[in-house]
């Protein structure tokens, strides 16, 4: 190769920006990455910090909490115990990706190929942002819902505003749909049907209301009469379309939150797979780049420095160990298929039969489209893997006195370790399962929760804060249940107003 | 394909909004803090923001997650030399989860973060209830210097620029001669061709002789200079530069003044140092705090040490007025005093102190303000200060009970300010 470096030096201009992001798409393209139109955005370090306040989002309506969040980056920042992301990056299309002025030419080329290139095929072809999420228009939507919040803290004062806010914030992980795809997202239409559903959804609160008695309700007590007439998943849905006492503006504010909380759901279910994917491509394309000649030797080791360090995995007993590296896991699980395909081992071809010698590009990108991290990690982590992070489980059981190593990476463990670690990775596990079970039509009108332990897992104390909030929105007394593996109540929560 | 944003020059305080209704929020938390911080602060010391704490639990968004107990299985990187079947004793305060709660918050007890040297300022305004009006107009002093400002074309003849009006004569002289001098010189050549063909007795030659006589005398009759050219040098007044003040603490440190009502003081110190320093470059802080006997101390011993005793504020006066002859002479320090007292005084003292003040010290105050810090009735100290009141209006005096009463005592000083300009 006898190219000419793009650059020598570390400073980058926009020019070199440019000419940068032009090779980086040449060279994705030519691995059939597909990709949104790509928007790249030179900010400050201040501006960063205010992206970081606001969940990474460009817009979001105001809320202290956000607040609170600018406030406590700002004070370990200025103390120098945190450095800032190198990149953020938005599931919108076209998709935005943020540059920090201070980075390096260099860094500014690896946030281009991580998030402008791998982060955003991802998010293109990935099943879960495909079906959920509505990268079209959550720019517009967003933007509908901070005007439409700013405009009820005016007619309705902030207080008010921000107790709903608050109460929703709480509920916010139980207002998405697991199993429906949600309506897709757009400004207009919503300001159009906003006005709409304000009038339907509070003549719809009405089945709480009914005074004439139905056939139904003489008929009997019993309980498959219950409203809902199914367990609902989804409470804060299950609030904003029932709750006797909201004001219309507060349904539409839950259902901010709610949508919101939607589009958020799948980047929390597919953290490795995203992260391993859009580091799995800046380390292939840039050191494409770096065979064409492209970049220089400095800029390599400038590069793997940080790619070193981003994918670092300290051990369980190390002081720097907070649980799995998601980029850790996923760079060498998608580099790990890319092996498999390659250059399969007898291990591999007896683990891997379908993928072991396939074409890798094809097999990695069926892989990125089709699962999330529970399922990704059931199908593809190799005993190869296990072996090189050393991994082992530990059982903690309340019953037991001690805590027990249940199995480690050997012959015995690989498969044990695999389901184990998808497992961890189950966000219907990690989080207590509770649904709306019933409403007291006929009495207080109190509404029943009830929460199903899985693995004896209790709610932890903080459930009465919660239920508090419930409260707020429900308007009536909350009754939560606690029902152990056998069906039988063994914890009941109560909230009265 | 690509676009690039440069978004540099946006506004960067998009979280403005938020941070204040964080801040909003969390009021009287923040407040108990700011109160705090300013107990533990130097008087010196308002002008910068302040790292506050306020419980965690109050900051804690509540969210439905497990807590302890039940049957779970993590998986750990990095075995070393455990095997299958191994037990290990239960690690103290966490159940596998340890590291990640406290994300959450929950490990830490108090939410620490920076507020901003407004911020705290605007905390610390908000107990004195002090209106808007004044937080931002700070006056300067009214004394002004002249300096250089360009040239005008009046002025004092000391003040004539030389150097500028033979310039400015030049350029004239060359402008006005300039057309005689384009006829002067074509008449010359006119002339020597005339000279070639006649003599110097022939009419036309005499004609020209005399016309060139002419122009020579229109060119010489061009002043050499004009009062048009002159120019002086302009000097304007300015406000004074901001130079130096020196404030005078004076407190009664008595049996009698309480920890409540040092506290009150060192307020009403403080504010008045936050105004001096928003007026001046350099100030110093001379602190005299007295019982029977005055003595100069550190800010410390000031605040934290407690006599008994009588009290004789005449003792104080005195140090201060020999202070001020030592160390700072009238013409290059500003002068301000704040006294602090429970306006209890030995009963012959206080005629003394009148005395003391009306020919001594106040001929060389900006502003003296005396602050009596007691619930019960006025104190003989009182009764006199008031007779200084009527003969100096750069004299201030009032009662304070609480913390909301220290404001009135600068009204009177800014009143003073506005009503001179």
């Amino acid at each position: 190769m006898t190219n000419k470096p793009l650059s020598e030096t570390s400073e980058w201009t926009f020019e070199l920006i440019e000419t940068y992001h032009k090779e980086i798409a040449r060279i994705a393209a030519t691995f059939g990455l597909e990709t949104y139109p790509v928007q790249l955005e030179i900010i400050t370090a201040e501006q960063m910090m205010d992206a970081y306040a606001s969940i990474g989002m460009p817009i979001v309506y105001s809320h202290w909490s956000f607040g609170k969040e600018f406030v406590t980056n700002e004070a370990r920042y200025r103390k120098g115990q945190m450095g800032l992301a190198y990149e953020i990056v938005i599931n919108s299309n076209p998709c935005i990706a943020y540059l920090m002025e201070e980075n390096s030419m260099t860094m500014q080329a690896l946030v281009i190929a991580h998030a402008a290139y791998g982060h955003n095929s991802f998010f293109k072809n990935n099943y879960l942002f495909t079906t959920w999420t509505s990268a079209d228009s959550i720019i517009d939507y967003l933007l509908f819902a901070k005007n439409y919040i700013a405009e009820c803290e005016e007619r309705y004062g902030e207080k008010q505003v921000e107790e709903i806010l608050d109460s929703c914030h709480v509920l916010r992980n139980f207002g998405v749909d697991r199993y429906k795809r949600p309506s897709r997202l757009s400004m207009q239409e919503e300001q159009a049907k906003q006005k709409a559903r304000e009038e339907y959804l509070q003549s719809q609160v009405n089945e709480l209301w009914r005074k004439i008695p139905t056939k139904e309700v003489l008929q009997s007590n019993k309980k498959d009469h219950q409203f809902p007439k199914e367990p609902q998943e989804n409470i804060l849905y299950f609030i904003e379309k029932n709750a006797p006492y909201l004001e219309p503006w507060q349904r539409e504010i839950v259902r901010i939150v709610r949508k919101i909380a939607q589009y958020f759901y799948p980047q929390r279910q597919t953290q490795v797979m995203n992260e391993g994917w859009a580091t799995f491509w800046h380390y292939t394309l840039l050191n494409q780049l770096y065979e064409e000649g492209l970049v220089t030797d400095g800029f390599m080791i400038e590069f793997l420095q940080s790619h070193t360090n981003v994918i670092y995995q300290p051990a369980f007993d190390s002081k720097y160990y907070s649980g799995i590296n998601p980029y850790a896991l996923g760079f060498a699980m998608m580099t790990d298929i890319r092996r498999i395909c390659e250059h399969p081992t007898d291990e591999d071809k007896h683990w891997f039969p379908d993928i072991a010698g396939s074409e890798w590009n094809q097999t990695l990108h069926f892989a990125m489209r089709n699962f999330k991290d529970e399922s990704f990690i059931s199908q593809y982590l190799s005993p190869k893997v296990i072996r090189d992070f050393k991994l082992f489980s530990i059982l903690d059981d309340d019953k037991a006195s001690e805590i027990a190593v249940t199995s480690i990476h050997n012959e015995d463990g690989y498969r044990y370790i695999r389901q184990a670690l998808s497992e961890q990775y189950n966000l219907g596990s990690n989080e207590p399962n509770i649904q709306v079970y019933d409403v007291d039509r006929k009495g207080n009108r109190t509404l029943t929760l009830r929460h199903s332990r899985y693995h004896r897992m209790p709610l932890d104390k903080s459930i009465d804060e919660v239920l508090k909030h419930v409260v707020r929105l429900w308007g009536f007394e909350v009754r939560l249940e606690t029902l152990d593996e056998d069906n039988v109540i063994t914890d009941i929560f109560e909230c009265k107003i | 394909m690509v676009q690039i944003v440069d978004r540099r020059l946006n506004g960067k305080n998009k979280s403005a909004v938020n941070r204040q209704k964080f801040i909003h929020r969390f009021r009287t938390q923040i407040k108990k803090a700011v109160t705090e911080a300013i107990n533990k602060r130097s008087v010196t010391d308002l002008d910068k923001g302040e790292k506050v704490s306020i419980p965690a639990k109050d900051t804690a968004e509540p969210f439905i997650h497990h807590g302890r107990g039940g049957y779970r299985e993590r998986i750990h990187p990095g075995n070393k030399q455990f095997q299958p079947g191994d037990k290990i004793a239960r690690p103290e305060g966490s159940s596998g989860q340890g590291s990640q709660a406290s994300d959450s918050g929950e490990g830490e007890d108090a939410f620490s973060f920076e507020l901003t040297r407004e911020e705290f300022l605007n905390f610390f305004f908000d107990d004195l209830e002090l209106p808007n009006l004044v937080k931002t107009h700070l006056s300067a002093i009214n004394e002004t210097k002249k300096v250089r400002a360009g040239h005008t074309s009046t002025g004092m003849p000391t003040n004539i620029n030389v150097i500028r009006s033979l310039r400015n004569a030049l350029g004239r002289r060359m402008v006005l001669r300039a057309p005689y001098y384009d006829s002067l010189v074509e008449a010359e050549k006119q002339l020597e061709e005339l000279l070639k063909s006649f003599d110097e007795t022939d009419t036309a030659v005499i004609l020209l002789r005399k016309e060139i006589e002419q122009l020579k005398e229109k060119i010489a009759g061009v002043p050499f200079i004009d009062t048009f050219d002159l120019r002086f040098d302009n000097r304007i007044d300015r406000p004074k530069p901001i130079t130096q003040a020196v404030m005078f603490c004076v407190m009664d440190i008595s049996g009698s003044m309480g920890p409540e009502d040092k506290d009150i003081a060192k307020r009403f110190f403080m504010l008045l140092y936050l105004f001096l320093t928003k007026t001046y470059d350099k100030i110093r802080v001379v602190f005299i705090s007295h019982h029977t006997e005055a003595q100069e101390v550190d800010e410390d011993t000031f605040f934290y040490s407690r006599e008994t005793g009588g009290t004789v504020v005449s003792s104080a006066l005195n140090l201060m007025n020999s202070i001020i002859q030592d160390r700072f002479s009238n013409t290059e320090w500003n002068i301000y005093a704040a006294q602090a007292s429970d306006g209890d005084n030995w009963e012959n003292d206080s005629k003394e102190c009148t005395k003391i003040l009306s020919e001594k010290i106040m001929p060389h105050m900006q502003y003296f303000a005396y602050i009596e810090i007691t619930k019960d009735r006025h104190q003989n100290l009182w009764e006199e200060y008031l007779t200084i009141k009527e003969q100096w209006n750069n004299f201030a005096m009032q009662r304070i009970e609480g913390l909301a009463d220290i404001y009135p005592v600068f009204r009177k000083l800014f009143e003073k300010k506005t009503h001179d300009k």
